[in-house]
């Protein structure tokens, strides 16, 4: 290198840095859910055994469903606040289109996970064409979603009794003789399908450009009205996933389930480091996020806390979590 | 002089004790070292400009002296020859340090007089209830005093950027400064604002007060300066006296060498084809029936002056506004833009005057920014985007367009602004644009590196690209441009070719505020001759609106 010496090198270390930086909320992430791994462990016998984790994981799968759908929409820096109750009216329509229409399965499921689409999709339209901010629009979706769930069930559960093989598609075992439910292998593959798409595909790219300058990807040339639209459909497809898995799991179609879990899921997001500023997120993060949250529920009971207390600590973990985020960013300006 | 006693006192005493000075000061950053023992002062009653590319330690310098930064240990800051240490930009008020920064620090849904006296709102009934009367009146008597025809009560975000400005300027006059920084201040003024800004300058500096003017526009550091400090890479290269030096000596102060300007271009031949043409061009609001055509190969200028609709012009032409009437033609074929998009399927890039807010993903990296335009080419027709020939793509463009950065994983907020806006230049490369829309394109770039970018210009147009080129900064047009659109309120009021153009002929028609039509007085008259010299408007307008 002829160039001086002080050019180069000083940026060597300078690349490295951010990247680690980057990665250092998963790190935290992951390094928090080691340590609650180890708390209950010493706190109960329970804790670390093949059944509990089995159940841990099991609980995992709804949220983390959720959560890996709404990490899209949050790197575009939107919200959806619609997930929970969106998830109940996939659940719902999972049971008209199986048990009211006698559907076949395999149809059934896919058109409930459509469904779930169909609401992503007029979520990205408000969000998008009619501007209307996230926030609201996606709160408007979660009123109308609970109502619906509850009108099209006149509010009473629907049971897969006709269909039992519903079931299995949450609580069968992949594995024979294994007792470790199919629920937790789907989340699994949607997890690494997620990722490759965040990741490596032109869907990918646009969510994070959106998030990060919207107004200059418009500029670029990109269509951002159309990629809007298509992120949030994208994302209301694991809306009507969820709804499938925990009708599934239920063995049920339970129309005012959902609400509550669209704030779980969000937390999820944040912890595993996603920036709610948009531009910034992982799927690796939100999965990990997802196992705090419901390693801490899991444990929480295991070793008998109150359940009013588990709701008090849940929301201190979330604050800690994205407290440290806020130091580790500014440090990372300084 | 030296037999008697009295009077070499005075002087010394006047002499030794400067209002400020700033004595081998250093600040040094976790693996850099921003400034290097400088020391500058500054004598009462002085306009002292302090100069230095971008990153020379300007900025980091004026945040010492507002506490904003705390200086190494060493340096010293002295105000009328006391030791001071400024713990905070409070502090730096109380002793009467005011800073007017680059980026305004006003608040858009708040009043003018809430915003001036922000934290120091005259209050009543003991201190319990805001005294708008006495707010409104007091700052309604700093406006008139300082002669800013503004209505205190104003919301902020109604104002335009140049009164925005002239805001923040009343605020800073509002404490009882003894030194006033300013920090670019003219960065968005037109030229018969930058004249009341330096009136306003003027008129604050008495024999109790001194101003350290910041800025990259040298013709403002010559006119309102008395002396010039500047600052290289950290370090002090020196303090020269403004009247007895040379624009060019301060400017090779700056970068080390000096710049020679090259020569004018000439005008294209005139059956050069025209890439571009550009028909009637109008929106709701603004633009009135812009008319010109781009040919292969030629940078043309778009002079005039602020709010002249250059931009506007940019912005309705890439679809990024709403038209109301035109037709653009690119090739010589009709095409419709009625968004970004279109605009760059046809083969128009659009690079913004504020590229950290309109052209880069400043937290994503150099490569993110490059493929942005381009992630179709790089993808599979399932939209797989391929990591490697993005790679490819982005380290030939780094080369190539000499964009200094450590690696293509460099997030673009790190980049220098020369280089930002050389990574923004390469997005539009790697989509292989035809015509490039450059708005200001060395706004905030410092002089070593504007000579690059205009190096760039040239070297695009030579390899057959054809340039639209908006610039507020004359001597950049006129040197760069081969013909000269010259604006004023939303028409075209002339495009000279570069034999015509001077400072004095551009500046004629930047001014004109009618164009030299009969007929025009009125909107309908206007409309009239222009269908009866256009008989084929209608098409026109049915190509245009959508």
């Amino acid at each position: 290198m002829t160039v001086p010496t002080t050019e180069t090198e000083k940026p060597t270390d300078r690349v490295l840095a951010p990247r680690i930086k980057e990665r250092l909320q998963q790190f935290l992430a992951f390094g928090g859910l080691i340590i609650i791994f180890i708390i209950f462990t010493i706190a109960s016998p329970d804790f670390l055994t093949f059944s509990n984790l089995t159940s841990l994981l099991f609980s995992t799968v709804v949220i983390g469903t959720l959560a890996i759908g709404v990490t899209f929409v949050i790197i575009t820096a939107g919200i959806d606040l619609s997930l929970g109750t969106g998830m109940s009216l996939c659940a719902v329509m999972t049971g008209v289109f199986i048990v009211n229409w006698h559907l076949p399965l395999a149809v059934g499921v896919l058109l409930a996970i459509l469904f779930g689409g169909l609401i992503g999709f007029i979520n990205g339209f408000n969000v998008a064409v009619l501007k209307i901010p996230p926030f609201i629009a996606t709160l408007a979706m979660m009123l109308v979603a609970a109502g619906l769930a509850l009108v099209i069930s006149q509010s009473t559960p629907i049971y897969f009794t006709k269909s039992p093989e519903f079931s299995n598609i949450s609580t069968g075992n992949l594995i024979p003789g294994v007792n470790f439910p199919n629920a937790v292998f789907i989340l699994a593959a949607v997890a690494i399908i997620a990722a490759v798409i965040l990741n490596k595909t032109v869907l990918g790219r646009y969510t994070y450009s959106i998030g990060s300058n919207e107004e200059a990807t418009v500029l670029s040339g990109i269509n951002v009205r159309k990629w809007l639209i298509v992120i949030y459909t994208f994302a209301g497809l694991f809306t009507g996933l969820a709804g499938v898995m925990i009708s599934a799991r239920l063995g049920s179609a339970q129309p005012a389930l959902g609400s509550g879990y669209e704030l779980q899921a969000i937390a999820a997001v944040v912890i595993g480091g996603t920036s709610l500023f948009g531009g910034k997120g992982t799927i690796v993060g939100t999965v990990i996020g997802a196992l705090v949250m419901s390693s801490l529920t899991n444990g929480l009971q295991v070793v008998s806390v109150p359940q009013e207390w588990q709701s008090v600590i849940l929301g201190v973990v979330i604050l800690a979590a994205v407290y440290t985020d806020n130091i580790r960013r500014r440090e990372a300006k300084t | 002089m030296s037999n008697s006693n009295s009077p070499i006192d005075v002087i010394d005493k006047t002499a030794a004790v400067k209002l400020l000075e700033i004595k081998g000061i250093s600040k040094s950053f976790p693996g850099v070292k921003a400034l290097k023992d400088v020391s500058i002062d500054l004598s009462h009653g002085e306009i002292l400009g302090l100069c230095g590319e971008n990153g020379a330690g300007k900025s980091t310098m004026m945040k010492l002296l507002t506490g904003i930064y705390q200086a190494d240990e060493g340096g010293q800051i002295l105000v009328e020859g006391e030791l001071i240490d400024v713990d905070g930009p409070r502090e730096a008020q109380d002793l009467g340090i005011n800073i007017i920064h680059q980026e305004f620090n006003l608040v858009p849904d708040l009043t003018v007089a809430q915003n001036i006296y922000l934290g120091r709102e005259p209050k009543k009934f003991g201190g319990s209830l805001i005294d708008d009367r006495a707010l409104n009146s007091q700052t309604g008597e700093l406006l008139s005093r300082l002669d800013i025809p503004i209505d205190p009560r104003t919301y902020l975000r109604e104002l335009s950027v140049a009164r925005q400005q002239m805001v923040e300027i009343a605020k800073a006059l509002s404490f009882d400064s003894r030194i006033l920084v300013m920090d670019e201040p003219t960065a968005a003024l037109t030229d018969s604002e930058v004249e009341t800004l330096f009136t306003l300058v003027r008129n604050f500096v008495t024999d109790q007060t001194g101003v350290i003017y910041i800025s990259h526009r040298m013709d403002e550091i010559k006119e309102l300066t008395d002396r010039v400090s500047v600052l290289r890479d950290g370090e002090y290269v020196g303090t020269v006296d403004t009247a007895a030096t040379p624009i060019r000596e301060v400017i090779a102060m700056m970068v080390g060498r000096e710049i020679t300007s090259s020569v004018r271009p000439e005008s294209r031949e005139e059956n050069a084809r025209a890439v571009l043409e550009v028909q009637g061009l109008s929106t709701h609001t603004f633009l009135k029936d812009v008319s010109f055509d781009l040919r292969e190969g030629e940078i043309l200028g778009f002079a005039g002056l602020m709010g002249a609709g250059r931009t506007e012009v940019a912005r309705a032409l890439v679809g990024a506004d709403h038209k109301s009437a035109g037709v653009i033609k690119i090739h010589g074929k009709e095409v419709t833009i009625s968004n970004p998009a279109d605009a760059v399927a046809a083969g128009v890039g659009y690079l913004s005057e504020d590229r950290k807010r309109y052209g880069l993903l400043l937290d994503q990296d150099v490569s993110a920014n490059l493929a942005l335009s381009s992630l179709g080419r790089f993808s599979s027709s399932i939209g797989m985007v391929n990591e490697k020939t993005i790679a490819e793509a982005a380290e030939r463009q780094v080369a190539s367009l000499r964009i200094k950065t450590p690696s293509i994983r460099q997030a673009a907020q790190n980049l220098s602004g020369g280089n930002q806006q050389k990574v923004v230049i390469g997005k539009w490369l790697t989509r292989d644009c035809d015509v490039l829309i450059f708005d200001e394109p060395t706004r905030g770039i410092d002089v070593g590196a504007k000579e690059e970018i205009y190096d760039l210009l040239e070297k695009l147009t030579a390899a057959g690209k054809s340039i639209i080129m908006i610039s507020s900064e004359l001597p950049e047009i006129l040197r760069l441009s081969n013909r000269i659109a010259v604006m004023c309120e939303g028409r075209i009021t002339s495009i000279l070719t570069a034999d015509e153009a001077t400072p004095e002929v551009v500046m004629h028609y930047a001014t004109l505020r009618q164009p030299e039509r009969p007929g025009d007085v009125a909107e309908s008259d206007l409309i009239d001759s222009e269908s009866a010299r256009k008989p084929n408007r209608n098409t026109e307008e049915d190509g245009g609106e959508r």
